[in-house]
């Protein structure tokens, strides 16, 4: 809720002319979904394609930036419409956006990526219904300013990129043995280092996670009541 | 036959949650009192239901690739799948606005308890998913029916079950960095665990090909790595 709060506030002190292009709270707004205020593990939005897509580290980097451009472009455009979209068919209106933007990322994506695209499969469409794209345009995007929605978006899809990375490392890492293909404990002279099918099976991901989660919040000192 | 086993495979071996990871947004806000989860379980199983079905129909008869010839036959060349995502919402979107109506009308305790994550079916990833794995793995309609159905069964016994465990666990002391998102993944790891013992469970007669089998992938995943690990003992020994 004091996120919800500082917002506010921060609206406010936007409306003083000619602010900073990295002004303290400009650069506050991409370092908080970071760390602070991150989408996955502090907010708990976009769970479900963080953990289907993460079992190997290079089709979860070409979904993080897929994220990533969503959010940007999305936040982008509902904040330049904010003033003419009727409230009672809001929704309706962003989905509409989102998803948009989601089949342009999908014809891109099938043109220049093709497997990548098919080991995807569903989950490009479902970042229409990723809630990070949602929510960040219900709480951001729908009350400011363009230039700073695109800072809060890649703040947050950077925030969520970095989460879903860390899961695929270690799921990739102690799954198959290798990042990015490349068989690391092979190349450190650990052969036949066992590899462990849990980390492949969606099991290996919930647990993951859990544990980041368990880190990140002790290191931030957050408690969920 | 071969439909109830398509219903026990989406329930159990290929639950939404446990294997595909779809609609975890509300599976994990919605889930801290049974009551509100049987609630939105319900939605979500009426939902699904519904939209599965229709958005079969609209794939089969508007966005496939040839589908408009029923029109006329000068549009057999048409393909409009590219507009798959963005029909399959505006359909999804507009059956959440139904189901909210009715249920505003008919009990507006169950409206008051489920308050805004109505709205949220819309952008539960597992109705969007849902119909997605139907134009994958090209249902008929009876069959998509069934599949819409059962997958909302599956996350319903999902919700239901970690709610209940949640509710226990109000009770319990656990570490301040764990206490809400963290454990609650844990669980759904463990829950995740006990799911996957369902895994190979086929009715009717054996003999049909491997490939039909949906859930081939999480088993071949598995299949793929755990031999690798028996050799890799065997030779260590």
């Amino acid at each position: 809720m004091s996120a919800q709060v500082s917002e506010t506030q921060d609206i406010q002190v936007a409306k003083k002319p000619a602010e900073e292009l990295f002004s303290k709270r400009r650069r506050k707004l991409i370092s908080d979904p970071l760390n602070d205020d991150n989408p996955i593990t502090v907010q708990v939005l976009g769970i479900c394609s963080a953990l289907a897509v993460t079992s190997q580290m290079y089709p979860t980097t070409i979904m993080a930036m897929a994220v990533v451009v969503v959010v940007v472009m999305s936040n982008l455009t509902i904040s330049a419409m904010r003033n003419i979209i009727p409230n009672r068919i809001r929704i309706i209106v962003q989905l509409a956006i989102v998803a948009s933007l989601v089949i342009l990322v999908d014809q891109v994506l099938k043109a220049y990526a093709y497997d990548v695209s098919r080991e995807l499969s569903v989950f490009v469409g479902l970042i229409i219904t990723n809630c990070i794209v949602m929510g960040r345009l219900e709480a951001f995007a729908m009350g400011n300013k363009p230039y700073d929605s695109i800072l809060d978006g890649l703040g947050s899809g950077f925030g969520y990129a970095w989460i879903i990375l860390a899961v695929a490392f270690f799921r990739e890492l102690f799954g198959a043995g290798a990042i990015y293909g490349f068989e690391v404990f092979n190349a450190i002279g650990l052969e036949n280092f066992p590899n462990n099918g849990l980390m492949v099976t969606p099991v290996g991901a919930f647990l993951i996670l859990g544990l980041i989660i368990w880190v990140q919040r002790s290191k931030t000192g957050y408690v969920e009541k | 036959m071969e439909l109830i086993n398509l219903g026990i495979r989406a329930i159990f071996i290929e639950n939404m949650v446990f294997a595909y990871f779809l609609g975890m947004c509300s599976y994990l806000a919605v889930s801290k009192k049974v009551n509100t989860a049987f609630g939105l379980g319900l939605a979500v199983i009426f939902v699904l239901t519904i939209t599965v079905p229709t958005n079969w129909l609209l794939q089969t008869y508007v966005l496939q690739e040839g589908a408009l010839t029923w029109i006329s036959a000068d549009l057999a060349n048409v393909d409009l799948s590219f507009l798959q995502f963005i029909m399959f919402i505006a359909i999804i979107a507009a059956m959440v606005q139904l189901v909210e109506m009715v249920i505003e009308k008919f009990s507006p305790a169950l409206y008051g308890s489920l308050g805004i994550f109505l709205p949220l079916i819309a952008v539960n990833c597992a109705i969007l998913g849902s119909s997605l794995f139907m134009v994958q793995r090209d249902y008929t309609l009876s069959e998509a029916t069934v599949f819409g159905f059962a997958s909302g069964v599956g996350w319903f016994l999902a919700i239901i079950a970690l709610a209940a465990i949640r509710e226990r666990l109000k009770y319990s002391n656990v570490p301040d960095g764990l206490k809400g998102l963290g454990i609650t993944m844990l669980l759904t790891g463990l829950m995740g665990l006990g799911f996957m013992s369902f895994m190979g469970i086929k009715l009717g007669n054996e003999t049909e090909d491997e490939t039909a089998v949906p859930g081939a992938d999480v088993k071949e995943q598995t299949e793929l790595v755990v031999p690798k690990q028996d050799n890799a003992v065997t030779m260590q020994e």
